[in-house]
């Protein structure tokens, strides 16, 4: 198993850019986890794949487009209603920029 | 010493596409209506929405890389740019990255009069991210989510260009190309057309890179040149002084022409970039790609070209007339109506565009129509209206929007006959006996005295070199009888 693949620090740049906060006693176990997971995936890695083009979905293989024109859906209303803060028709949060 | 260092700078340009629909759902990119006005499930990132891409986003892109020369990948992909900010809802922007639509191409500019042309990167696809609000003295923002998935095309330039002047001249040029197309309306001012610069500096003959800077907020060509040129003399003062450049993104202040530290690499951010899984890869086919070619307009380079060739136009008349489309056309719908280009070309430039910029207006807004002023250009090349009357009758014409005809038919036309205008010249002379002993006494310069009292009685009808000869004979005549 590739155990050391990913260290405490990558850890904790990943929680940081994911926004979560680990514990310090949190910090390990979850290295453990992501090692092992990167092992179970690194089993695909086994299998050579040379000269085969990557499927990107089982039923169609270009992105279907839609024409240029305006489809007006009013939920603005139910959006805003769910949120914790709301100003003049604006989500309210708190200030972000120094 | 500072001029052992030479700049070497790339843009980042986002031109903002003029679609009806933003890039993955049917909402309207309509511009200024009410907060969140323009929001759906798919651009407010509600779970189990899908993006659906629309075509024309993809359409503009391949036609802006036709019109520049770039190389339209048959197959491109799009890619989750993830970072986490209030404006964007998905926690990521949906964009381009290792597969865009345009690969390599090149951007012509005319720089003293030589032509020549920037080396671009790429060209791709992406959303536009929301906009915050920041409440002055309180500790929160509001978000409108309006502009969230509005098309944007980036342009990403090579990093080739050495100064100031020469971002400036491919920015014009580039900005000419997408109104050309009909793509984006290139406003800086109005964020529709925006301009990140990387800056760095190194010795001169040096072949690697000195560390860049982020330049951000540059709002309009002056300011993108402005503080790239603070920006070079920042660095290089840095490194004379023994110092090492950061790499960091600034932001211009156009009140003080400095650019600011923003942040610095030990916060830059890690986006993460992957393929979307919700996008499949964008395939063009010969037969879109062959079609757009054919319905490809004019270019501005080609325009240019075509401007100093047919209609004999020096460089920089052709370069003033073809910088945007509104104005070459409005220039060749007079040329088509007054054969003379030239004259067409220093009336729209002088007294047309003087009177526009005055009052800060477009030439889509300007009060008389190609086909007045060229009418009007007609009565002067005939003779029936002088060019003293051709300036009186353009602003009656910019005043009141009305045709050149109607109002040389109020004030009269040109007064041309020396009979009716000799017992003029006689009186005026009468009149002021010490100017015309003035004169005779040598002082020249009396004439035009004489000149614009009889303009004056003649409400500048007199054709003023019949006025000048007239004069000179009478008064030449005087001076023999006394």
């Amino acid at each position: 198993m590739a155990d050391e693949r990913i260290d405490l620090e990558q850890i904790r740049a990943i929680a940081h850019l994911a926004r979560l906060r680990l514990a310090d006693d949190e910090v390990e176990p979850m290295r453990r986890d992501i090692n092992a997971i990167l092992g179970y995936v690194d089993k695909l890695n086994e299998l050579d794949t040379t000269g085969v083009e990557p499927m990107t979905h089982v039923a169609v293989e270009r992105t279907p487009m839609r024409a240029d024109e305006v489809r007006e859906q009013r939920v603005i209303e139910r959006a805003l209603g769910g949120a914790p803060e709301v100003s003049d028709g604006s989500f309210v949060v708190p200030k972000v920029v120094g | 010493m500072r001029e052992r260092y030479e700049a070497v700078i790339g843009l980042e340009v986002h031109a903002q596409l003029l679609t009806r629909s933003k890039i993955f759902c049917g909402c309207s990119t309509r511009f200024g209506a009410p907060p969140n006005a323009n929001t759906c499930p798919v651009c407010l990132a509600l779970p189990g929405t899908l993006p659906v891409l629309n075509r024309e986003v993809v359409s503009a892109a391949v036609r802006l890389g036709l019109a520049v020369g770039s190389t339209i990948s048959r197959q491109s992909r799009f890619a989750r740019k993830n970072y986490f900010y209030p404006d964007l809802p998905k926690g990521y922007q949906i964009s381009q990255y290792e597969q865009p639509i345009c690969l390599g191409g090149a951007v012509p500019v005319h720089l003293d009069g030589v032509a020549r042309s920037f080396a671009l990167t790429r060209i791709h696809m992406e959303e536009d991210a929301g906009k915050l609000i920041h409440q002055a003295g309180r500790g929160e923002s509001l978000v409108d989510f309006n502009r969230t998935g509005v098309p944007l095309l980036e342009i990403v330039s090579e990093p080739d260009l050495r100064s100031s002047a020469e971002a400036g001249a491919y920015l014009k040029s580039l900005r000419g190309i997408v109104q050309y197309l009909g793509i984006c309306d290139g406003n800086m001012e109005e964020g529709s057309f925006r301009c990140d610069a990387n800056v760095s500096v190194r010795p001169v003959g040096a072949t690697e890179l000195g560390t860049k800077a982020e330049l951000k907020n540059l709002n309009s060509f002056r300011n993108v040149q402005r503080a790239i040129d603070f920006e070079i003399e920042r660095q290089i003062d840095v490194l004379l002084h023994g110092g090492a450049v950061v790499q960091e993104t600034r932001l211009f202040d156009a009140t003080t022409g400095a650019t600011r530290s923003m942040r610095s690499k030990e916060e830059a951010h890690d986006y993460r970039y992957f393929p979307d899984p919700d996008l499949l890869p964008v395939t063009i086919d010969e037969a879109w790609i062959e079609s757009l070619r054919e319905s490809q307009p004019e270019l501005p380079e080609a325009r240019y070209r075509r401007f100093v060739e047919a209609y004999g136009l020096s460089a920089y008349d052709a370069d003033v007339l073809t910088d945007s489309r509104e104005l070459g056309d409005y220039f060749e719908a007079c040329v088509s109506i007054h054969e003379n280009p030239k004259r067409v070309a220093n009336w729209v430039q002088t007294e047309l565009l003087g009177y526009l910029n005055e009052g800060n207006r477009s030439i889509a807004e300007s009060p008389i129509s190609a086909a007045n002023l060229a009418e009007m250009l007609n009565l002067l090349e005939s003779g029936v209206i002088s060019g003293k009357m051709a300036k009186t009758v353009f602003s009656e014409m910019a005043a009141t929007g009305s045709a050149a005809k109607p109002i040389v038919d109020r004030i009269g036309t040109q007064l041309t006959d020396g009979d009716a205008l000799s017992p003029i010249v006689c009186a005026v002379l009468d009149a002021n006996p010490g100017q015309v002993e003035e004169f005779l006494a040598g002082k020249e310069k009396v004439i035009g005295f004489f000149v614009g009292q009889i303009m004056r009685q003649t409400k500048g009808r007199a054709n003023p070199q019949l006025v000048n000869e007239l004069l000179r004979v009478e008064l030449a005549r005087r001076k023999e009888t006394t």
